[in-house]
Formats: C-alpha cells, sequence, structure tokens
C-alpha cells in the first residue's frame, strides 16, 4: 500500500500501533515505565548505598588486622557521640558550615540588588558570567588557587605586606574562606532571580510611604527572598559540611568531619561509617526546619 | 499660590520626550486628571510629582516649597499604584501599617490608625489576611487605605481601576470621589478613560505627546476643546476645517460640532431663528438602543455623524433609512470654534 492511499484512509482504520494501545489502557504500566530508570537509580545506588553504610556502622573491626566482621555493636556510635574531639570536630564542621551560609548570604544579597535594581544590562551581563565563571573550573582547582593566594609567601601577604597586614595563615577562617568560594554561586543565582523577580512598583512604594534604602531591604527585600535564600543555604550548608578537602589544603591542623571520615575510611571504616551519619543528621534537620518555613516548595 | 506647581517641567527617556514644558497649577482639595492615550506623558508627570522620576528640566513646588530633588520618602505626598504595589508578605494590617512604621508612630496608637483605614474602606474582615488572598477591588480598597492612612496633602492615583471590571470600576469611582470629597485630600489622578475622567473630575488636564493640550472643567474641555485633538479625544466630534469650515458653517476657523447637536429633518422642515439647515444624504443608521447613529454626506461631500436620542414610543420616532434626503439641522451657538493649532507653544504660559 503506498503512502498516498495510506493518508487518504480515514483515521479509525490506521494501521494499529499494538503497543502504544496497550499501554493507553494500562495507567499503571505507564508509570512503570516512565520511572522505571530513575527509581533503579535511587533504591538501587542512592538508597541501597546509604543502607549499606548505616549497616557497616554497627559491625565490628579487628584494632590489629583492621579487618571487618558483620555483626551488631553501639561503639562506634558512641564513640562519635562522647570523644571529645569527636565531639569537638562536629560542632566545628557545623559551625564552618553555617558561618559559609553566612558569609554566602551576606554577599549575595548586596550583590544581587545591585546586579537587579542597579547595574545597567551589559554589567548585569558580565556580573552574571563572573558569578558562574567559577563553576567552570575545578574543584581542586579553586582549592589550589585559594592555597597559593594564602600561603606563606601568597599573594596575599606579598599584596597586604606595604600596610603591614599579614593573612592568617591555613587556618579555619581560610577554610571558610575557601568553602565560600567554591559554593557561592548557588547561593548568588537564586538570591539574584528572586531580586528580579520583585516587581520595581514594590520598591518604588516603600520609597513614597517614607522608608529609605536600608529599610525597603529589610522589611521588604529580605522576606520576599528567604525562599531563595534557603534555597542556595541548602547547597552551601550540605556541602560545606561534606567537604574535607578544603580543610586539607587550606585548614592547616584544621579537621572536619570529612578530614576524619577520610583517615578511617581504611582502617576503621565502621566508625567511618558511624561518624558519617554525623553530617547526614545535620542535613536532615536542617531540611526539616527549612521545610517548617515553608521554602523548600518554591526550590 | 496654588497647592502643587508644575513650571516647565520636561523629561526625556532616551530619544522619546514623555514630558515638554509641562506647566500647571494644582489647587488645593480639588480632584484633578490627568487625561490622555497611552504615552502621552501623563503617567511620567504623576512620577514627577512623586519623586520616582526627577524632571531634565523644570521644577516641582508643593506648597510653596521646592520638592523637584527630594526623594519619595521626603515628599508629603502618597501614591496608590496601578497594580495595588501591596507587599505580597505582609497581612493586610501590616501593609497599611506600613508607612506608619517608617515613620515611627508608636506601636498601639499606628495599629489604631491601621483598623480606621482599614474600616473606612469596609475590610475590618480581611484584616489579617495576605494580598493574594483578596479579590482585585479589595486589593485596590487595601490600597486606597494604605495611601490615605498617611494624611497626604497630595493623593497620587495612577490607573488605579484600570484592572477592575467594568461594574466594579463605576462602584469604585463613586465610591473614590466620596472619599475624596469627605477627606478634602488633593487628588491626582491618572487615566486614559475619558469617561471616567468627566464623571470624577473637578478638572481635567489632557495631555498629547508630552504636552499639556488644555485644562479646564469637564464641560468646559467637552463643549470648547480648545484643540483638534481635543475635540476628537473626547467623545464623538465632527471637525470641519478651511474652505468647507466657512462654506458650511460661516467660519474661518477650525469647526467641532457634536454628534448630539446635530439633528435630522424631512427635506420640507423650515429652520427656525439661529438655526442652519443643510441639505444631506443618509449613508448610514445604526440602531444601537438609546440613540441612533446616522452618517450623512452633505452636498459640499462634509460627512458628519449624528448622534439621535430616541424619545418617542417604538416606532414612532423620526427615522431615516440610507439613501433618503435629508435636512442636517444645528444651531450655530452650538458650534465650538478651534483656536489655530498652537503645537509647540500649547503649554507655554497659557495656563498660569
Amino acid at each position: 500500500m503506498s503512502d498516498i492511499t495510506t493518508n487518504s484512509q480515514p483515521r479509525s482504520v490506521r494501521r494499529s500501533r499494538p503497543v502504544s494501545s496497550y499501554l493507553l489502557r494500562r495507567p499503571k504500566l505507564r508509570l512503570l515505565s516512565l520511572l522505571a530508570l530513575p527509581m533503579t537509580w535511587i533504591i538501587g545506588v542512592y538508597i541501597f548505598s546509604l543502607f549499606l553504610l548505616l549497616i557497616t556502622a554497627f559491625w565490628n573491626v579487628d584494632p590489629f588486622t583492621s579487618l571487618v566482621s558483620p555483626g551488631f555493636n553501639l561503639e562506634n556510635f558512641s564513640l562519635v557521640l562522647t570523644n571529645p574531639s569527636y565531639i569537638a570536630t562536629s560542632v566545628r564542621t557545623l559551625l564552618i558550615a553555617l558561618t559559609v551560609t553566612l558569609v554566602c548570604i551576606m554577599f549575595a544579597v548586596p550583590l544581587g540588588i545591585f546586579m537587579a535594581k542597579i547595574a545597567r544590562p551589559w554589567l548585569r551581563n558580565a556580573l552574571a558570567v563572573a558569578i558562574t565563571l567559577p563553576l567552570w573550573a575545578g574543584y581542586l582547582v579553586k582549592i589550589i588557587a585559594m592555597r597559593l593566594v594564602f600561603t606563606e609567601e601568597g599573594f596575599f601577604n606579598w599584596a597586604m605586606s606595604p600596610i603591614g597586614v599579614r593573612g592568617p595563615g591555613f587556618s579555619v577562617p581560610i577554610v571558610i574562606l575557601t568553602l565560600t568560594y567554591l559554593w557561592f554561586p548557588y547561593m548568588a543565582l537564586p538570591v539574584y532571580t528572586a531580586i528580579r523577580q520583585i516587581p520595581p512598583n514594590l520598591f518604588d512604594a516603600s520609597s513614597d510611604m517614607g522608608a529609605k534604602g536600608f529599610t525597603t531591604v529589610w522589611r521588604v527585600v529580605i522576606p520576599l527572598i528567604v525562599p531563595a535564600m534557603i534555597a542556595g543555604s541548602v547547597f552551601t550548608f550540605s556541602l560545606s559540611l561534606g567537604d574535607y578537602l578544603a580543610a586539607r589544603f587550606t585548614g592547616g591542623a584544621t579537621q572536619m568531619i570529612g578530614s576524619i571520615i577520610a583517615a578511617n575510611i581504611n582502617l576503621n571504616p565502621p566508625v567511618a561509617a558511624a561518624y558519617s551519619m554525623v553530617p547526614i543528621t545535620f542535613v536532615v534537620i536542617y531540611l526539616a526546619v527549612a521545610r517548617r518555613t515553608g521554602s523548600l516548595e518554591r526550590m | 499660590m496654588a497647592l502643587v506647581e508644575l513650571r516647565g517641567i520636561c523629561k526625556s527617556f532616551g530619544t522619546v520626550t514623555a514630558a515638554d514644558n509641562v506647566t500647571l497649577d494644582i489647587e488645593s482639595g480639588e480632584f484633578i486628571t490627568l487625561l490622555g492615550p497611552s504615552g502621552s506623558g501623563k503617567t511620567t508627570v504623576l512620577r514627577i510629582i512623586a519623586g520616582f522620576e526627577e524632571p531634565d528640566a523644570g521644577t516641582v513646588t508643593l506648597n510653596g516649597v521646592d520638592i523637584t530633588h527630594l526623594p519619595p520618602f521626603d515628599r508629603d505626598v502618597n501614591t496608590v499604584f496601578q497594580d495595588y504595589a501591596l507587599f505580597p508578605h505582609m497581612s493586610v494590617q501590616d501593609n497599611v501599617e506600613y508607612g506608619l512604621r517608617t515613620r515611627k508612630v508608636p506601636k498601639a496608637q499606628r495599629a489604631q490608625q491601621a483598623r480606621e483605614a482599614i474600616a473606612a474602606v469596609k475590610l475590618e474582615h480581611a484584616i489579617d489576611r495576605l494580598p493574594h488572598q483578596l479579590s482585585g477591588g479589595q486589593r485596590q480598597r487595601i490600597a486606597l487605605a494604605r495611601a490615605m492612612v498617611l494624611r497626604p496633602k497630595v493623593l497620587l492615583l495612577d490607573e488605579p481601576l484600570g484592572a477592575l471590571d467594568r461594574q466594579l470600576r463605576e462602584e469604585m469611582q463613586v465610591e473614590l470621589k466620596t472619599v475624596q470629597r469627605e477627606a478634602g485630600i488633593t487628588f491626582i489622578f491618572v487615566t486614559h478613560d475619558q469617561e471616567e475622567a468627566m464623571r470624577m473630575s473637578d478638572r481635567i488636564v489632557i495631555f498629547n505627546e508630552g504636552r499639556v493640550e488644555q485644562v479646564g472643567t469637564p464641560e468646559e474641555v467637552y463643549e470648547r476643546p480648545a484643540t483638534r485633538f481635543v475635540a476628537g479625544f473626547l467623545g464623538a466630534s465632527n471637525i470641519v476645517t478651511g474652505e468647507l469650515a466657512r462654506k458650511i458653517f460661516g467660519r474661518t476657523a477650525t469647526v467641532s460640532i457634536r454628534p448630539e447637536r446635530l439633528r435630522l429633518q424631512p427635506v420640507a422642515y423650515s429652520a427656525a431663528t439661529g438655526e442652519i439647515a443643510v441639505a444631506a444624504t443618509v449613508k448610514e443608521a445604526a440602531f444601537v438602543g438609546a440613540n441612533t447613529l446616522y452618517i450623512v454626506d452633505t452636498e459640499d461631500g462634509v460627512r458628519l455623524s449624528i448622534s439621535s436620542t430616541n424619545t418617542q414610543s417604538p416606532g414612532h420616532d423620526n427615522r431615516f433609512a440610507p439613501g433618503d434626503r435629508v435636512l442636517a439641522v444645528w444651531h450655530d451657538r452650538h458650534i465650538a470654534e478651534i483656536p489655530a493649532e498652537r503645537r509647540h507653544t500649547s503649554a507655554r504660559g497659557k495656563y498660569e
């Protein structure tokens, strides 16, 4: 049968498509075929490996040979939760992650206001590129770049020497700076987008009713971009919490949760597994709090 | 001294001239409307009075004080915005309290004032709602309450009724007018709707291409249009110029006559004193309910629109059909002469 005669046939006698018509009548099967791949990924790889990690945390390890044997003991958890240096590292990591998030917000809000409301279009585009540009560079490259800037004979000390200022050397503040540098785009972009979406006449209205710039930012802009700040902070907070290379290369003796997990991953896998539950718990608590504010629905 | 005085206001955006030498006096307590098609500069002038834009040239004074370069937050004027500009994250009460809060009014007092303002627009029941939970008309009222609670000397309204449907808009027109009269606040109202302007205003300022074409009471601008633009923009009008004007109307100036001032009579009709009758042929006749609209051509080739009110019982009005020979009749005093066009100098000095 030629194409022409097929096309001239009425629709009802078109060549049947068995698979499509079979699926059409079976919505559950259709759903299954839609979700098969992503669900295999999420359950098979993601959830399952997390579950394995949790199980490992209860296993035993031979102190001499480092051989792991299945079992059930809570010592790994009690070590992580009671040992002062583990606790100190957890608290330090939490504070570093929170500080990084705060610093990102403090940089992102004024930058976003400038880009969205003041900058001319060419400058706005240039800044948008400048913010996203670091994302194109490798993660390690950026850490090494920070290392070069803040090392003893690095750029910072050289540039600041005329006014007698010396950098703090590799320590917690430099870790915070490095992590801020790494994750800033994830905060800056949603914040900028949210500020752009504020209708311009809200600024006019605020000023019309006697509010100066700072009051408008505090009472109108900040409340309206809270969802964007929380969306950004999910990244800045959880990525900082899990990071260990920044601490290793720019932190001097600074230890973060990740550093300890990395050190234990061969020597004592159950302790590493138990300790990795700590940042997961922090993130879950953080998400639960964020959820209560109703911000996650708008991500 | 007028409450608000604009002197020679000019403002351009790039190559577009939004305001071209606008001079205007606004008296205390009046309801004045800036009327014009979109892009005629009326909103720009309003924004210059509010302080959102700075004029390129000219001055704005309020109560004799030069406020041309004051920021909006230092001016004793408030604005009701076209799409209300309510803060979406604040309740009705917080929205209305906003301006009082920036003025450091004590908490108890500002809550009291906000409640009164919300009660004045009859929305006490919605005081805790968020703007998105309100209807368009309710938002409009809250925007009004939010501006009125600050008791400004001048309230600026930028097409505040534009987003409402027709029936609600007409209700709000009455309500706004009532509020204005009772509070005695000067309203500067921007609209492109000439009927709305006529209905509400004490005076109308007609804008075209950034210039003031005419200022006057609704009756003045309708009955004695100063320019051809005004005659054509406010309602329908028959405008006849040059040789034809001299021939038919006996005037040397451009003349304008409203369709409702023209009548059609049978050819046998004999004109009374002061009346002028011209032979014509009916081209079109359309019954639109209250009126019948005719288009007739005179023997000199002038096309006239005529609106005839249907006052008699059905079927008894003097009705004509296309092709009928008729007389177009008017009274000499109904002709409005439009002064020679005064482009570029129309605003300057004329209305000071």
